[in-house]
């Protein structure tokens, strides 16, 4: 798993490369927090492009980055979802909480 | 001629297994030559059944043992994923949407919904103390 950050503005864009499943999901949220507060960041932004598989737990690790971005009254948004990975999002709900963007400056353009 | 074949595969109850267990069946049941989509429904199916053995039935201890039995005979596929861990007390109740009893670990609890979703059939059995067993199948090819 590999992960990268940019910051635009008060979003932090979280590039993701790999799977998501249980295993990954772990250093994923480790990873995210600790940058998200040492950037004072408001919103997170995922970057799907490059992951090649994800199951449920990816659903429950963005659930847990809706909770604790919501105290601080950002947002949570995706951009570059394949349409596999897109199929489970809706069916877990989460699109009530989170939206998919279909680019990058889009999200960004609505999270600011 | 009727296609017919079996494998079974062992492994750790370590998180890093989980990949490894749906790479392994994916590229078993990839004999068949099944769409990119039926194959991902297959390996979405073994990782949730896969993590299920790891955090509940093993509650994350790496010492259990994982078993993966996979069988296709023509185009039916049956995947059976067992373990030796605490099992299930009330599979009605773990197999509900959102049902999830990991608060701290940010479940979706959506493992069981997954699994009946990708799969044409799931079955689950399980004793307390003894184990559980998940028992899955697909038809490839079929909407």
């Amino acid at each position: 798993m590999r992960i990268d950050f940019i910051m635009v503005n008060r979003t932090l864009v979280v590039i993701l490369e790999g799977e998501l499943d249980h295993h990954t999901c772990v250093e994923i949220r480790q990873t995210v927090d600790r940058e998200y507060q040492k950037k004072r960041a408001k919103n997170l932004l995922f970057d799907f492009a490059s992951i090649n598989f994800m199951d449920s737990s990816g659903i429950g690790m963005l659930m847990g980055r809706y909770r604790s971005v919501a105290i601080c009254g950002g947002e949570v948004g995706l951009f570059n979802v394949s349409p596999e990975a897109e199929r489970i999002l809706a069916m877990s709900g989460i699109h009530k909480l989170m939206r998919t963007y279909t680019s990058k400056e889009e999200a960004i353009q609505a999270l600011a | 001629m009727p296609k017919k074949n079996s494998m079974q595969i062992q492994f750790s109850s370590n998180s890093s297994n989980e990949s490894f267990a749906r790479v392994a069946v994916a590229a078993f049941v990839s004999q068949l030559d099944p769409t990119m989509e039926d194959l991902y429904d297959i390996k979405m199916a073994v990782s949730e059944a896969v993590t299920n053995s790891i955090i509940h039935g093993y509650e994350n201890r790496e010492d259990g043992q994982i078993c993966i039995k996979c069988a296709y005979e023509d185009e039916l596929v049956s995947i059976e994923v067992i373990d030796k861990g605490k099992g299930i007390s009330d599979i009605e109740e773990a197999m509900t949407a959102l049902y999830t009893t990991s608060i701290d670990e940010e479940r979706a609890g959506l493992g069981f919904t997954v699994m009946q979703s990708m799969m044409d059939e799931v079955q689950v059995f399980s004793e307390v103390e003894n184990g559980t067993t998940v028992k899955m199948k697909k038809s490839l090819g079929v909407e």
